[in-house]
């Protein structure tokens, strides 16, 4: 009997070739886009590259024809709501920078569809991450590292259960982005020059704080910049419109260079400061998930490659276990914009060893 | 395959396909056109309508074909709008009304200044014809109510409404697509001056429906254009689509009594079967007043979508909830407007019967459905829990 697995496709090149994949590969396969978008109004409004939108539901169709699998879309807008959108504005509302995509996977992806589709009677799901699945030498399950370094996802699957990676199979990690589009164009699958959707899938004009007023209803309310001593030096337009780091878009006549340090939320103030002070050494992270090592126990500490942002390369660290919750990692060469709400994600030997939430 | 979804679309009756055909490449006159092959089509057009016509119990004059029964729908509501603008702008609706309905009573609201009342239903979905009377006012201009809802089979009371628009002036219109050729209608005798019907929903072809409209209710047309459906509806004639329907309204009528009859048994018996033998469910709609081929069952514990999937690699068809153009499902309003919880709605199904279903069938059907729910069930930690509560 063939194992089954249920594909998720978003209508773009990488999962509609993990699905050709695992089929040539043997498996049962069965073609599922996951319907999250709270409005039909939204579906029409979209035009290409939005994933999972209305047309991305149309192209995966189309490819699960090419490839004669069947094919459903499940309906998982409740749990996107409460999971992903909900998660996204409350962040927001406090201070920080989420990363919903790391949510969803967890919560939607790993939880919801995974649940359906072993429902369904599948044995396995699968996406079209860079990335692969390890069952390492202590018996762990971990998130490797793709082949393709510039394109590696490994980043936002650090949070997955082993329960969950046990059920999983990422077929495209193994191969170069060019390779996959190069399949994609042999077998004839119509999204083979599809362009990468680049932006959040439920933000399309990536204006999060017009989203966020939108979705809350309210407007955020202006307030303070300060510098590091805490002097005011100009007004920001809600809290909402910043992440830490941020250089552009801050309306200050300074001079000079200046960026985003901090948001706090309680007094409503943003605290800007020269280059320099946007880098720091300490990293504190908490809401820790295990990956390739079972545990670092209250006290001990290891050796890792930590990334701090998805788009970050990864640089050396050591982590310190310095609570039942809480991660401390020092890294010797300084890092550019530690912001809460991002997850530090901590790397061994090319695999996820664990990672949690950025404090 | 066991096709179990006829209340989504019917077989077209190979008798129906066999009237159609010479229409295409034989007959394929325009029946506007003066010569000879035109006339045959202009033939074959007022054979359909006749048709209808006596099926119905109208004139000719008052059957106006339309692509289906959304726009006929759409007409109707639009139109009549327009046409009573003068005198009001107040709608009275039902809350379960067909989303054909309730969408462009949106948009009249929207973009037109309409004031719409959406009545609720009782727990099995019928319309209280004193509430609805309660509702009107001055300005109301229009009340449209489904003959019978398409997702719980529940009839309402046309006739007890029909008297009440009657007695107010209000033009009364029904959402007939489930009920016609189901159910008999006496158009005169419940006072609707409008009822909108729909061809694949009798074993006729899609794409063609029509809108009942009395003589001496003035409404303007819809599509405009050229002079078809004296002036009302422009668009050459479906002419294949229009035989069709005819010969599926004839058919439909006259099987009707010995069809409705097997089906309302088959009805019963199935729904007696899953009620006996699956424990935590329940039954939607009025046990009586129902559509001779309706089961709607809710499932506790159990996510209606999956049961359809399960029950799609099984080679059963069924539904539940409104498809939405992803073909994915949200929960029904009608489920929701009858007070049920987001997730009873959830793990809802619909099952409707048509003329080719046996008893075989429905065992078959119902011992796969005891099947999936068992697993799915067994899957649910909500399940799980419940058990063991109830345990103690």
């Amino acid at each position: 009997m063939s194992k089954k697995v249920v594909v998720g496709m978003s209508g773009g090149v990488d999962s509609s070739v993990a699905a050709y994949l695992l089929k040539k590969q043997g498996y049962e396969v069965i073609g599922v886009t996951m319907q999250i978008w709270q409005d039909e109004a939204e579906c029409s409004l979209e035009t290409n590259g939005g994933c999972c939108g209305l047309s991305a539901v149309e192209d995966a169709r189309r490819v699960a024809r090419v490839l004669d699998i069947p094919y459903y879309v499940m309906n998982f807008k409740d749990e996107f709501q409460r999971d992903v959108i909900e998660y996204f504005k409350y962040e927001y509302l406090h201070g920080r920078t989420p990363n919903p995509c790391i949510a969803c996977n967890r919560y939607v992806k790993w939880e919801a569809l995974l649940q359906r589709s072993l429902a369904i009677g599948a044995d396995y799901i699968a996406t079209g991450h860079y990335a692969q699945i390890a069952h390492l030498p202590n018996g762990r399950y971990a998130i490797q590292n793709s082949v393709t370094a510039a394109k590696d996802q490994t980043y936002a699957l650090y949070n997955l259960t082993q329960d969950q990676l046990a059920h999983t199979v990422m077929p495209v990690g193994v191969y170069h982005k060019d390779q996959i589009r190069e399949i994609a164009s042999e077998i004839g699958l119509p999204v083979a020059h599809k362009k990468d959707s680049q932006e959040i899938c439920f933000v399309s004009d990536n204006d999060y704080a017009s989203f966020i007023e939108r979705e809350t209803g309210k407007k955020m309310p202006e307030g303070n910049f300060v510098d590091t001593s805490g002097r005011v030096i100009g007004r920001h337009r809600g809290i909402t419109h910043y992440t830490v780091g941020q250089r552009r878009g801050l309306n200050i006549a300074a001079g000079k260079r200046i960026f985003v340090l901090e948001i706090r939320p309680d007094t409503n103030e943003v605290v800007i400061g020269d280059e320099k002070d946007v880098f720091s050494h300490t990293v504190r992270a908490d809401r820790l998930n295990f990956m390739g090592i079972e545990d670092l126990p209250v006290g001990e500490s290891m050796e890792f490659t930590g990334k701090i942002r998805y788009g970050h390369k990864g640089a050396p660290c050591t982590a310190k276990r310095t609570g039942e919750d809480e991660l401390t990692c020092y890294f010797p060469e300084a890092v550019r914009a530690v912001t809460p709400g991002q997850a530090l994600v901590l790397y061994r030997d090319g695999y996820v060893a664990g990672g949690g939430t950025i404090l | 395959m066991i096709y179990l979804d006829n209340a989504a679309t019917t077989k077209t009756a190979p008798e129906v396909v066999d009237a159609m055909i010479p229409y295409f490449s034989e007959l394929y006159g325009n029946p506007s056109s003066i010569y000879e092959i035109a006339g045959k089509s202009k033939e074959a057009v007022d054979e359909g309508r006749s048709q209808i016509a006596d099926v119905l119990g109208v004139f000719p004059e008052e059957i106006y074909f339309t692509a289906g029964g959304s726009e006929s729908d759409n007409w109707a509501l639009t139109a009549a709008y327009e046409a009573c603008r003068s005198k009001g702008n107040h709608i009275i609706t039902t809350k379960i009304e067909h989303h054909a309905i309730l969408h462009t009573c949106e948009y009249l609201e929207r973009e037109r200044g309409a004031k719409v009342t959406y009545l609720d239903v009782d727990e099995k979905g019928l319309v209280d014809p004193a509430e609805l009377e309660s509702a009107i006012t001055p300005d109301t201009i229009l009340i449209s109510v489904m003959y019978a809802n398409n997702e719980i089979g529940t009839i309402e009371p046309i006739k007890e409404i029909g008297k009440i628009a009657k007695e107010y002036g209000i033009l009364f219109h029904t959402d007939a697509v489930q009920a016609f050729c189901q159910i008999p209608i006496d158009v005169d005798e419940c006072n609707i001056d409008m009822l909108s019907s729909s061809g694949h929903k009798i074993n006729g072809p899609k794409g063609i429906g029509f809108l009942y409209i009395r003589k001496g209710v003035k409404v303007r047309s819809f599509i405009h254009g050229g002079a078809q459906e004296r002036k009302r509806r422009a668009g050459t004639e479906n002419v294949p689509a229009i035989v069709g329907y005819g010969v599926a309204a004839r058919r439909a009528w006259n099987s009707r009594i010995s069809r409705t009859k097997k089906e309302a048994e088959l009805r019963d018996y199935m729904i007696d079967k899953i009620l006996r033998e699956i424990p935590y469910c329940r039954l939607n709609g009025d046990r009586v007043k129902r559509l001779p081929n309706n089961v709607n069952i809710s499932f506790q514990f159990v996510e209606g979508e999956s049961l359809l999937i399960m029950l799609d690699m099984e080679g059963i068809a069924a539904s539940s909830g409104s498809a939405c153009t992803s073909g994915s499902l949200d929960p029904s309003h009608v489920l929701l407007a009858i007070g049920l919880s987001h997730e009873t709605a959830h793990g809802s199904l619909r099952l409707t019967l048509g003329e080719d279903t046996t008893k075989e069938d429905i065992d078959i059907t119902v011992d796969k459905i005891k099947a999936i729910v068992e697993r799915l069930r067994s899957m649910s930690p909500l399940y799980e829990d419940f058990i063991r509560e109830n345990k103690q």
